[in-house]
C-alpha cells in the first residue's frame, strides 16, 4: 500500500492517487461541512427560523403585569365561614352597577312617569347599547317599570338585583344549572367549605353579554431564546 | 496506542488506587467545604420515612434556610394527604379565551424560576377548524386580543395520572403518587436524571437548569415541602394541584386567576362535588387516552 503523498508531486502522480486518497479527502470535507453545519445550526440553535416579531423571545414573570391580581384576596365573609362553618357557606359579591351613585333607581324614577315607548335613550342611560336579542327585547322585559329598585321575573315576582341570576336563568337554563353547582363562572374559596361565586352580571353585560375580548399575556421563552433571555435580564 | 502509552505504562493496580485517591480527595474537600444541612441531607433517609420529630426537623432547618436566603419569614409545611379525598381537575375548552392569566398566576404562586424562565402550564392554540391536533399546535401565540375567532386554546399542566409513567421509570423513587392522587416530587431525593421527562407524553416536567432566579420581593412564603418550596438546581419540578393550598381546602390559583371560570376542582370521592357533577352531566375527555395514562385532569364542552 502505497500512501505516501509529496508535497511537490507533480501532475501525473496526482493522478495517480485519483482513485484513492482525494477521493477519500473529498468525502472528508463534504462530511466536516456537513457536521460544521449540523454544529452550527444546534449552536444557533434554529434561531432564524422564527420571526423576529412571532414572540417568545423575552422572559417575562409576574411582577410585570402589574394590573393583574394575582394575590387575589378572598371576600372577608368567605375567609369568616371557613373557619366557623365547615360545610360551606356561598357568597355573591354585590351587582356591578355602571357607578356607585346609580343606585336606587328610585331617587330619580320615583317622581317620573313611566314610558312604556321604545325608544333611543336620550340624557341618561346613553351609555347602555342593547345587544342581547335588541329586536325582542326592551327595559321592562327585565326592569320592574313600578319600582325599579327591582327587577322583575316573566310571571311577575320582583326580585333584588342582587338575585339577578334568577332572572337570566328563566332563559339560560342548563347555564344556570351549571352556575349553581359550579360548573359554570369563577368560584373561589375553599372546595371542601366556603366559596364565593359571581353573579352572571359580574362578567357578562347584561345589555350586551358577550365575554369581551382581552389582551393576552405574553407567550413563553422559546428553548433557543432561553439563554438570550436570561442574559438580557443580566444585563440590565 | 500511541507512544506516550509505551513510555509510561499505567498498570490496573496503580490506576484503580488513583482514582480512589483521587475521588476520596473530591469527597473530603466537598465534605469540608459544605455546610452541615447539605451533609446531613446527602446522607439522611427519604423523607417520606423519617419520623415526624425528625420531619419537623427538616422543615424547621429549611425555614430557616429560606428566610435567610429571601429575608423574609418563608413557612414549609407537610400537609398530609385528606382523608376520602382524590383530587380532579376539570377544564372548560369551550370557556377558555386564552389569556395566559393561569400560566402566570401559577409562577407567582409556586415560586417557579422567572429567568431562566419555567411555566408548569402551557397553552397551546389550536385552529377550529382541525380540532385538537397537538402537533400542529402552537403556544407562541401573541394577537393583541384573545379568543380569536378561527382558534380555540388548550391549557396543559401535568394531569396527576393514575397510572403516570414518570413515576415508573424515576431510578430513585423520588416521585411518587399520594393518596390524594396528586403526583409529587421530594427534590431533596431527586438526582436530576430527568428520565420522568422524557417519560410524560405531555411535557409537565421542567428542569432546573440554574438555581431558580426568583426575586426575594416575589418569593410565596407559603409553601410545601413536596410542592411549591424554592427548588435546587438540578432537579426537576411540575404542577402539584397547588398541594399547599389544596390540602387545606383551597382551590388551586388558576382555579380562581381564570378570568372565564373555566377551571373547576373538586373532590372525585365526593358524590355532591363540583368534579362528580361535571363528569356526570358534561362529556369528558382526557389527553392521549391511548397511553393509558388514565389522567385525573378532564377536558369537556360545556355547551
Amino acid at each position: 500500500m502505497d500512501h505516501h503523498e509529496t508535497p511537490n508531486a507533480d501532475e501525473s502522480g496526482n493522478r495517480k492517487l485519483l482513485p484513492g486518497s482525494s477521493s477519500l479527502s473529498l468525502l472528508l470535507i463534504v462530511f466536516l461541512a456537513f457536521s460544521l453545519l449540523t454544529l452550527f445550526s444546534i449552536v444557533k440553535g434554529g434561531m432564524g427560523e422564527v420571526a423576529d416579531d412571532a414572540g417568545g423571545t423575552r422572559a417575562y414573570s409576574p411582577a410585570d403585569f402589574p394590573d393583574v391580581d394575582f394575590d387575589r384576596k378572598l371576600l372577608p365573609e368567605v375567609e369568616a365561614a371557613a373557619t366557623s362553618d365547615p360545610e360551606g357557606t356561598y357568597r355573591v359579591p354585590p351587582p356591578p352597577f355602571s357607578n356607585e351613585d346609580i343606585f336606587p333607581c328610585s331617587e330619580c324614577h320615583a317622581d317620573m312617569e313611566v314610558n312604556h315607548e321604545r325608544r333611543v335613550l336620550e340624557d341618561m342611560h346613553d351609555d347602555i347599547v342593547l345587544n342581547h336579542g335588541p329586536k325582542e327585547r326592551w327595559c321592562f322585559d327585565c326592569h320592574n317599570p313600578d319600582d325599579r329598585d327591582y327587577l322583575r321575573l316573566a310571571n311577575g315576582t320582583l326580585i333584588g338585583f342582587d338575585e339577578s341570576y334568577k332572572l337570566c336563568g328563566q332563559c339560560h337554563g342548563t347555564i344556570y344549572r351549571d352556575w349553581r353547582e359550579g360548573i359554570h363562572g369563577r368560584r373561589e374559596g375553599y372546595w371542601n367549605g366556603a366559596k364565593s361565586y359571581l353573579l352572571c352580571a359580574n362578567c357578562h353585560d347584561p345589555h350586551s353579554p358577550h365575554f369581551k375580548a382581552i389582551e393576552p399575556l405574553p407567550p413563553p421563552v422559546r428553548p433557543q431564546y432561553l439563554r438570550v433571555a436570561a442574559e438580557e435580564v443580566h444585563d440590565e | 496506542m500511541s507512544e506516550f502509552d509505551h513510555e509510561r505504562p499505567v498498570d490496573r493496580r496503580s490506576l484503580l488506587i488513583g482514582t480512589g485517591l483521587t475521588a476520596m480527595a473530591a469527597i473530603s474537600a466537598t465534605v469540608a467545604g459544605a455546610s452541615n444541612q447539605f451533609i446531613e441531607r446527602l446522607l439522611r433517609e427519604r423523607f417520606s420515612e423519617l419520623g415526624p420529630e425528625r420531619k419537623q426537623q427538616i422543615l424547621d432547618d429549611l425555614e430557616r434556610e429560606y428566610s435567610e436566603r429571601y429575608g423574609r419569614s418563608v413557612e414549609v409545611a407537610d400537609t398530609p394527604p385528606m382523608d376520602g379525598v382524590e383530587f380532579g381537575y376539570g377544564l372548560d375548552l369551550s370557556r377558555c379565551v386564552g389569556c395566559r392569566r393561569c400560566v402566570y398566576a401559577c409562577v407567582h404562586e409556586n415560586n417557579q424560576s422567572r429567568n431562566p424562565q419555567i411555566h408548569w402550564i402551557r397553552v397551546l392554540r389550536m385552529e377550529k377548524e382541525q380540532g385538537i391536533e397537538l402537533a400542529e399546535s402552537n403556544a407562541y401565540y401573541e394577537p393583541a386580543e384573545v379568543p380569536e375567532p378561527d382558534a380555540f386554546y388548550l391549557p396543559v399542566a401535568c394531569q396527576q395520572c393514575r397510572n403516570p409513567p414518570c413515576v415508573k421509570v424515576c431510578p430513585v423513587k423520588a416521585t411518587w403518587q399520594d393518596a390524594d392522587g396528586i403526583v409529587v416530587i421530594d427534590s431533596d431525593w431527586c438526582i436530576g436524571c430527568r428520565c420522568c421527562m422524557s417519560a410524560c407524553p405531555y411535557g409537565a416536567r421542567h428542569f432546573n437548569w440554574t438555581d431558580p432566579g426568583i426575586p426575594a420581593a416575589e418569593i410565596n412564603p407559603n409553601t410545601h415541602y413536596l410542592g411549591n418550596r424554592p427548588r435546587p438546581k438540578g432537579v426537576v419540578e411540575k404542577c402539584t394541584f397547588c398541594i399547599h393550598r389544596t390540602r387545606k381546602g383551597r382551590y388551586p390559583a388558576c382555579v380562581e386567576i381564570c378570568p372565564v371560570g373555566a377551571r373547576k376542582f373538586g373532590n372525585l370521592l365526593d358524590e355532591s362535588s363540583e368534579m362528580r357533577y361535571l363528569l356526570r352531566e358534561k362529556r369528558v375527555f382526557v389527553l392521549k387516552e391511548e397511553l393509558n395514562t388514565r389522567p385525573r385532569f378532564y377536558y369537556f364542552y360545556a355547551t
